[in-house]
């Protein structure tokens, strides 16, 4: 096994307390190591509360189920939104980046200290946003809380102690690359996968400032020391915070997309150049799409909406697509690079499928790419957000990205981290095989749901849409797609809780010893440094069925996009 | 995961231009759809907005159904007037929570300048089936030029959230 550490020592002195991986080669200090686990931690708790919440109002926007009232509806639906899109998300993003810039340049935690401060900022102020929501009637105001509907000031002091913990942890993230740099713990340029964990912390700052700069004056306001805050502008600046919270996620996301494809199938990235570019381009463009949310606004002009909802020319999505394909042409080199040369899509067959990581990973792309990205880029487009605002559509668009997306590579990912940073044994290893799929199924079962009831105008956070009665009959019909869905993802939520709870309780202490976790003993981490030039350029691996997938998801958006333009035009004349 | 080789800035492959440069096409494709559409569509979303108050929009609107009112209708078991105005007038449609007023009578084919704030919170203008979507807010005097283009009854829904009782905030438009 070839040392990947750097040869020079790790700084002599007394505070330093690290171990060596033995799968990776790599030192995990123990600070950061303390960190990961307090953060993913409390990503799981959350993570359960947020699923419970999830249960309890999917079986009640099924129709036929229709289980809460009105009150506790509203009430679970906010706490769903805390919970799940920020806390679970945000503290498995900042278990990340403690990981990213620590263990992946061989480094030290330069300020553990602060990192605990940020820890305690953000527990305390995600469990009080808990307590806030369920027992003051008042705070039912939903994720968004758009003034002027007014929450007790606890609800967005907890926002801010939690942006604000975020905010530190995500400055000891800069601390630690700094440091590292300094004491040579690594050399050259980052690495990919901590380059988008950068982009993620780059995007995270200014989103968490411009969250204090939309919540720290609503907190003023519900204390009556601002006697009015404008609705428009509180729109502009909440979604100039939650839109680019996205983005972070997605950033990460990627990030994660890489070292999972290099830990199952030992990828080595096509062409750095081209993958650092496309995160470029997110740090640089991704932020205009806060416009996403104000598209029918009034106030807002025409020219203004086209700029910013297209990310200055759509930009930002030219990254992702620039992912989409070299994520997978780097699989399909590397296992092409294996003899698997047979046809366009031979590799992709001999994949190691049973392996967690890996299904995880092509789960998360395919639900993100083709559900997630088609669907937001439709309905972030200026004319056809009339079509889309506030129906399900949305949440059927985000539930691919964040769930789909995001929430399976992170529930992937953990699975590596259990034996890697945990060290404990995972447990229930069947069950984690299956997780993957059971949960993709779910969620892309629940976005597929939500979208088509939105395509039949059925409004988004509405406790009783038959009310309206104008729903046509086969509303019935998809609003128990998305609840069936939701029972099965709910499944896999819990699969993947199990299987976490069990490695951690009742696992043996090991040293892990093995990258894969079930399909073989090999460590592709590892082998990835052995692939050639010569294997990267040879004719019989170049990427060809990656080029067919691209250009068939290509197409696909192209009919999904026109399709809405016809939808549109066959609608009222309005100006 | 682990750092790349010292000199990383390599020309890019055949695969990867290929797809670059198709996927940028896409991009400036749908960037020019949204100003063509702007152009030469007939579906835009409104942007003539006016500062209003809640009591001032309140005042107009109420002067409107009074002069126009042609009849009574009930939504929801709460009786509400139907108003119909000349094509090419000014209408008006309060929202607070949680009901749409009054009831508009529209002539297909005809245009229309709608009028549409809240007295109190933010609001969802959707009108279903026809399935055009608006975000109200108060203290925002918002007007869309429509064109109706189907006949019938049509339902406004509120689709944003605002507070317990949003669902069941039902309005009607109709048109003959």
């Amino acid at each position: 096994m070839t040392a990947l550490a750097p040869t020079n020592p790790w700084m002599a002195g007394a505070k330093d307390d690290y171990r060596v991986c033995g799968v990776t080669t790599l030192k995990v200090d123990m600070h950061a190591e303390r960190l990961i686990i307090a953060n993913a931690v409390m990503a799981v708790v959350c993570l359960v509360l947020g699923g419970i919440a999830a249960l309890l109002i999917a079986l009640t926007r099924w129709q036929a189920v229709h289980l809460l009232d009105a009150t506790w509806f509203y009430r679970l639906l906010t706490l769903h939104g805390i919970d799940m899109l920020v806390a679970w998300i945000v503290f498995f993003e900042m278990a990340g980046l403690h990981f990213g810039s620590t263990a992946l340049l061989n480094a030290r935690h330069a300020a553990p200290k602060l990192a605990w401060t940020g820890f305690i900022l953000m527990a305390v102020g995600g469990l009080m946003a808990n307590f806030v929501v369920l027992f003051d009637p008042a705070s039912t105001v939903t994720f968004t809380a758009y003034v002027p509907l007014k929450a007790h000031p606890l609800f967005y002091l907890s926002y801010i102690l939690f942006a604000v913990g975020a905010l530190i942890t995500t400055i000891t993230f800069f601390i630690n690359i700094v440091v590292a740099k300094r004491e040579k713990r690594y050399e050259g340029s980052l690495p990919l996968a901590v380059f988008g964990l950068m982009t993620a912390a780059i995007l995270a700052v200014y989103t968490l400032l411009q969250g204090a700069i939309a919540i720290v004056p609503a907190f003023l306001w519900s204390l009556d020391v601002f006697p009015v805050y404008d609705p428009g502008i509180y729109r502009n600046f909440f979604w100039g915070f939650g839109h680019p919270a996205q983005q972070v996620n997605l950033a990460a996301m990627v990030s994660i997309w890489y070292m999972l494809a290099q830990m199952t199938v030992g990828i080595r990235p096509v062409n750095e150049k081209f993958s650092r570019l496309a995160f470029i381009l997110y740090l640089f463009f991704i932020n205009l799409g806060s416009a996403h949310h104000l598209l029918v606004d009034p106030g807002l002009s025409f020219a203004w909406k086209a700029v910013n909802t297209s990310y200055a020319m759509y930009l930002a999505v030219l990254g992702s697509m620039m992912h989409a394909f070299s994520i997978p042409a780097a699989m399909e080199i590397a296992l092409r690079a294996k003899g698997y040369t047979k046809g366009l899509f031979g590799w992709l067959r001999n994949g190691p499928w049973n392996e967690p990581g890996f299904s995880g990973l092509v789960v998360s792309m395919i639900l993100f790419g083709w559900i997630g990205g088609v669907t937001g880029v439709t309905i972030g487009t200026e004319q056809i957000n009339m079509l889309a605002h506030n129906t399900m559509r949305l949440p059927g668009h985000f539930h691919a990205t964040v769930v789909g997306g995001t929430t399976t590579a992170f529930m992937a990912f953990t699975y590596y981290v259990i034996p890697l940073i945990f060290r404990k044994e995972l447990k229930l290893k069947k069950w984690a095989v299956w997780q993957p799929y059971v949960y993709g199924v779910g969620s892309a079962l629940v976005s597929l749901g939500m979208i088509t009831s939105g395509l039949q105008g059925v409004s988004r956070r509405n406790w009783d849409i038959t009310f309206a009665g104008v729903v046509p009959g086969t509303v019935d019909l998809t609003l128990a797609i998305f609840g069936i869905g939701a029972l099965i993802a709910v499944t896999g939520g819990i699969m993947y809780v199990t299987v976490v709870l069990v490695s951690i309780l009742t696992g043996p202490r090991v040293e892990a010893s093995n990258m894969l976790l079930v399909a073989g003993t090999n460590n592709p981490l590892l082998e990835s440094t052995k692939l050639t030039d010569h294997q990267m350029e040879d004719k019989q691996n170049q990427p060809k069925g990656t080029l067919v997938m691209v250009f068939a998801f290509l197409v696909w958006f192209a009919v999904y996009y026109l399709t809405n333009w016809w939808l549109l035009g066959r609608t009222w004349f309005i100006r | 995961m682990l750092a790349p080789e010292k000199l990383w800035w390599k020309p890019m492959g055949r695969h990867e231009k290929t797809w670059l440069t198709v996927a940028f096409v896409w991009c400036v494709f749908l960037t020019v759809m949204m100003p063509l559409w702007y152009f030469m569509g007939k579906q835009n979303v409104p942007t003539e907005t006016y500062r209003t108050t809640p009591t001032e929009f309140n005042e107009t609107m109420l002067a409107f159904v009074e002069q126009h009112k042609v009849g009574e209708e009930s939504v929801n078991g709460v009786t509400l007037p139907v108003v119909e105005a000349p094509p090419g007038s000014d209408v008006y449609l309060r929202a607070s929570t949680w009901q749409w007023y009054p009831i508009l009578q529209f002539q297909k084919g005809e245009t229309y300048r709608l009028h549409i704030s809240s007295m109190d919170l933010q609001h969802g203008f959707s009108l279903q089936p026809v399935n055009i979507n608006l975000q109200i807010l108060p203290g925002y005097d918002y007007v869309a030029t429509i064109v109706p283009t189907t006949t019938g009854e049509f339902t406004i829904v509120c689709n944003e959230f605002c507070s317990l009782g949003h669902h069941t905030m039902i309005g009607k438009i109709i048109v003959k």
